[in-house]
């Protein structure tokens, strides 16, 4: 008795999820395809597997952010913090490693700072349930950034490139495809399962669409929370891995802007900033979309300020398309209705 | 009659807490520096600040009805630059005018942003985020790059920024700008209808709309006023500076963001106060003018600033719970 | 019905996205290249040229033949980097070939690479950036090289691994030199000074500095005092901030050196709007057009400043370049030289990092008498 209430309740969750699935994704998918048409047929220098792999990297550490940030607008918060918290904990790796720490403990630690910035944000939003996110975190980026400026001062701390593991991070490829491609795809499903195949992740969306609701059903909304932020740090730091990697040599001021770029992929990528609605793969579209548009522009040469105004209509345009179209059905229906009276 | 007034006496709180977040933060100061309670610093800090304290009373309507928005800072670039353009082209030469042209760019990009949220639906921070990016591009393709300098600018505009001929020498002129917007603000917002709706549409939009309201219409207007405050502050800030950049007004929108919060304003709408918005745009402003006054070395100022913040904000919390818990015991007795 | 929508909406959206954008590109360079020259003479020569260009460049940028140079300046929207690309671009296009200008959005190193994979990708002859970052840009640029295609430096450098040459607007030691000369005219050698910089992490002020607090150590500069460095992050509203500061804090402040363009002029507002003229003086390292205000008139804020002209820096860059793709010209070689367009020889020499550089020439002085001539020119 009990299983089949159980299995009739996932059956219809299943298709109303495929439904929005269908709505909202196959429009990022055809933006994708429409995106990669436009560039092969604008450069003749974007099908190069080689090239193409390079500017693929080049959104990865900002990519990767981007999927705790879904969690976390599922449950409808916000960080603005993480471009400090890559600062941060790339400044504190980087730093230690000039001061003769072997490179492994540095790591290590870059992770662990990573992670404790994401915990202290948790911490007082669930010890201050009244404060809310955003001006939390506007805060701790501030602060988070002004420990890496404390630290580093007007230097900039590096030569991690000096370690060959450490290079090949970011730069070693296995055949054609590079390690950290692999690294993001692999974390793009583990993400998308979570969130979609598991309580954990099915707790995320009730706290995110009526938060006291799910806590009087026994959702631990607390402990996501908390959890969803720690988890928000410690990507950050494998991002600081990925930037410390690439670049080579760290400064304070990295990654600044990070946030609001990982929150317009994951809208774009269909999960409202309101909780608990949208999923997971619209996010890891977006993330290509728009990287691909700014490269496909970036090949024939459009200036970067003309890029950015582009991809700000494009984030418009896209979230407005569905709205529209309900409009015009909606104002169609009307007509239907009077044209048979 | 008597639940009125209580309910009367916690909204008072916020402020008073917040009042005495801002004096403990004076008085250390103060301690650090026995030059910053001077008339003169304090002059200079409404005069260099006018436009951050402004801004924060467009951003006050905005979130007032729960929206967010992300772009005051590019319209005020905009804005700026665009009407300092014509005054070095010689399209204008009168004060007057170049503060009512930057207004009237403000209210066309607000305008732009209310439809996009009232009318086609879409979240507020990716509306604002995209025509953020839209009207900074703008802007360096209007100017082609180029600044507009000090000299290219009318003596009479510049030096409007440094003299207080409104108030008859009373106070700075950017200062009393700021001051009639706030008053008018005042009144608008606790004895108009158009006010009252503001607050309707934040604190329950369902029933908001089912006693009348045109919701997508008080939307409309209130970004509307945002992007003419924003508009105006364009003009403020470039007469403060004489000078018009490219990127001016980059992360005004969070110091916005910030006051409000800081004053008491919820980001779900519905709650806060213009005095609070003063408040806390006055305590952000302070903790700016401070930091190079306080004798700490210049890496550590930004890491100060954002513990103070979050301090703030954290007292704030607290000094408020203990308001609420004497305002219950009181009404248990 | 809902999908056909969906997909007529997209596809729209997508075609106008195209061509808006293919729209700018051309719009964008025939207006760079209007404001390129300084006589209204070269007006006339280069913009059709670069309009011509400008339409075969959006539609095939693959370009076999030798000739398509680009630069790559530290950020967007600033006239002095903006000067700097028309030089450049006025260099590269007198010649009969083809330049890409390219701004970062950002002043970041990050927004650098990304630029540098497009013109790798592109396959071009030639880069010439003004890096963000002394360090982190090696990667990206020894693929370039790797790839065949020549990279300079020019105005900030980037370590001498990750370039050939280093186009240097003017030694760090001479400039360091030159302000702290300024310095101790100005001051008659003793007192209180300060620097206002840009941003704590900025290469090219840190790098000044540097150098003039290596300079103070010289037993002349003795009597002068520098009490403290300030940041005003190239923002208005805290480099004022931290002028009232540097005045409050220290009241016999007798100078304000600020090597950086919104920070020297922000700094000679609140002297002027103090009525300090003369009490405090300021100088540094500014854009005329910016300073002409301040320096003008009886008793200016700022008696003197210096600065290069980014057109000059931005052509020999361009010179440079070609004479590499063309003549086979060694930047790595101390002691070779070539002869430019404009009829001048440059020579390349040692630099300080143990690279190569070439100096393009002195800082200029601005002052009174000749401030009115430059600020209409940048």
């Amino acid at each position: 008795m009990e299983d089949t209430v159980k299995r009739e309740i996932s059956a219809k969750r299943d298709k109303s999820f495929k439904s929005i699935f269908f709505r909202w994704e196959t429009l990022l998918v055809l933006m994708f395809v429409a995106v990669n048409i436009m560039n092969i047929c604008i450069s003749k220098n974007y099908l190069n597997g080689n090239n193409l792999f390079t500017a693929i990297c080049t959104f990865i550490p900002k990519g990767l952010i981007a999927f705790p940030m879904a969690y976390l607008l599922v449950l409808g918060e916000i960080d603005l913090s993480v471009g400090s918290t890559v600062a941060l904990s790339a400044t504190t790796m980087a730093v230690l490693f000039n001061r003769g720490v072997p490179l492994e403990t540095c790591v290590a630690l870059c992770l662990i700072v990573a992670t404790a910035c994401g915990m202290l944000n948790g911490l007082i939003l669930i010890s201050f349930p009244e404060l809310f996110p955003m001006i939390v975190t506007l805060g701790t980026q501030t602060l988070y950034r002004g420990i890496a400026e404390m630290i580093l001062e007007d230097e900039s701390a590096g030569k991690l490139h000096l370690v060959q593991w450490f290079y090949d991070i970011y730069y070693k490829k296995l055949g054609p495809i590079p390690i950290c491609f692999i690294v993001f795809c692999v974390m793009a499903v583990i993400f998308g399962l979570v969130l979609h195949k598991t309580v954990f992740g099915r707790q995320l969306y009730a706290a995110g669409s009526n938060r006291e609701a799910a806590r009087y059903s026994g959702v631990p909304v607390k402990r996501n929370r908390f959890i969803c932020y720690t988890l928000v740090g410690l990507v950050s730091g494998i991002s600081a891995l990925f930037y410390a990697s690439w670049m080579g040599s760290i400064r304070s001021d990295i990654a600044a802007g990070y946030e609001l770029e990982a929150v317009s992929m994951v809208v774009l990528g269909g999960i409202s900033t309101a909780g608990g609605t949208g999923n997971f793969p619209g996010t890891v579209i977006a993330i290509f979309t728009i990287g691909l548009l700014k490269y496909g522009l970036g090949l024939i040469n459009v200036n970067s300020q003309t890029i950015l105004m582009i991809i700000g209509a494009i984030l418009i345009l896209v979230v407005m398309a569905p709205n529209i179209k309900n409009m015009i059905k909606a104002r169609m229906a009307v007509k239907a209705q009077k044209a048979e009276q | 009659m008597n639940k009125k007034g209580i309910l009367k006496k916690i909204r008072n709180s916020r402020e008073i807490s917040l009042f005495i977040v801002l004096v403990i933060l004076c008085l250390f100061i103060q301690s650090r520096n026995n030059t910053f309670f001077t008339g003169k610093t304090i002059a200079d800090l409404f005069k260099n600040y006018a436009t951050t304290i402004t801004m924060a009373l467009g951003m006050m309507s905005v979130l007032l009805i729960g929206g967010i928005d992300i772009s005051v800072g590019a319209t005020l670039g905009f804005a700026g630059m665009a009407s300092s353009l014509f005054m070095r082209d010689g399209v204008y030469s009168s004060t007057f005018v170049m503060f009512l042209v930057s207004t009237v760019i403000g209210v066309l990009c607000g305008m732009i942003v209310g439809l996009i949220i009232a009318k086609a639906k879409v979240q507020p921070i990716i509306a604002t985020l995209g025509m953020s990016n839209i009207y900074r591009g703008a802007t360096y393709i209007i100017s082609d790059g180029a600044w507009v300098s000090a000299y290219q600018f009318q003596s009479g505009f510049k030096s409007f920024a440094q003299s207080n001929f409104l108030t008859g020498g009373l106070l700075n002129n950017l200062v009393f700008i700021a001051l009639v917007l706030y008053i008018i603000f005042f009144f608008v917002m606790k004895w108009t209808t158009f006010g009252r709706r503001i607050y309707a549409v934040g604190s329950n939009p369902e029933a908001a709309e089912v006693s009348g309201i045109n919701i997508s219409g008080v939307k409309f207007w209130v970004y509307t006023m945002a992007g003419a405050i924003a508009g105006l502050t364009g003009a403020m800030y470039t007469s403060l500076y004489a000078s018009a950049m490219n990127d001016m007004g980059t992360g005004m929108e969070m110091d916005a963001i910030a006051s409000c919060v800081l004053g008491g304003v919820s980001l779900s709408g519905g709650q806060g106060s213009v005095i609070g918005v003063f408040l806390g745009a006055v305590t952000m402003s302070v903790i700016c003018k401070a930091l190079p006054l306080i004798g700490i070395s210049q890496f550590w100022k930004q890491a100060i600033k954002g513990a103070i913040i979050l301090i703030a904000i954290i007292i704030n919390v607290l000094v408020q719970r203990g308001m609420n818990r004497n305002a219950l015991k009181a009404r248990e007795i | 019905m809902k999908k056909v929508l969906a997909i007529l909406l997209s596809a729209a959206m997508i075609l106008s996205l195209a061509a808006c954008g293919g729209g700018t590109t051309v719009q964008s360079a025939e207006s760079a290249a209007a404001e390129t020259p300084v006589t209204e003479a070269a007006k006339e020569e280069a913009a059709p040229a670069a309009a011509e260009e400008a339409a075969p460049a959006a539609e095939a940028p693959a370009k076999e033949s030798k000739g398509v140079y680009a630069i790559i300046t530290k950020s967007a929207g600033n006239p002095y980097n903006e000067r700097e690309a028309s030089g450049f671009e006025a260099a590269i296009t007198g010649a009969g070939y083809e330049a890409i200008i390219k701004h970062p959005a950002e002043i970041t190193a990050e927004a650098q690479i990304t630029l540098i994979n497009e013109l790798v990708a592109q396959g071009i002859d030639g880069i010439a950036i003004a890096a963000n970052d002394f360090d982190a840009l090696e990667t990206s640029l020894k693929a370039a090289m790797d790839a065949g295609i020549h990279c300079i430096c020019l105005d900030s450098s980037c370590n001498p691994a990750s370039r050939e040459v280093f186009i240097n607007q003017a030694g760090v030691k001479e400039v360091g030199q030159c302000l702290v000369d300024a310095t101790y005219d100005l001051t008659g050698g003793e007192g209180q000074w300060a620097i206002l910089s840009a941003t704590s992490v900025a290469t090219n002020q840190n790098a000044w500095i540097d150098a003039m607090k290596e300079i103070l150590k010289d037993d002349k500069y003795s009597k002068m005092e520098l009490v403290e460095v300030a940041y005003g992050d190239d923002e208005q509203q805290k480099s004022v901030d931290e002028t009232k500061a540097l005045l409050q804090n220290y009241p016999d402040l007798k100078l304000i050196n600020a090597p950086t363009t919104v920070g020297i002029a922000a700094a000679s507002k609140v002297i002027q709007d103090e009525g300090l003229c003369g009490k405090v003086i300021v100088t540094g390292l500014g854009l005329p057009s910016e300073m002409a205000e301040f320096m003008e008139g009886e008793n200016p804020a700022c008696p003197y400043m210096f600065l290069w002209n980014p057109i000059d820096v931005g052509a020999v860059a361009g010179y440079t370049l070609m004479a590499m793709v063309n003549d086979g010209f060694d930047g790595g070689q101390v002691g070779a030289s070539f002869t430019a367009a404009d009829g001048k020889t440059y020579t390349v020499s040692q630099a300080d990092d143990g690279g190569t550089q070439i100096i393009v020439g002195p800082p200029f002085k601005f002052d009174s008498s000749n401030i009115a001539d430059w600020k209409t020119v940048y």
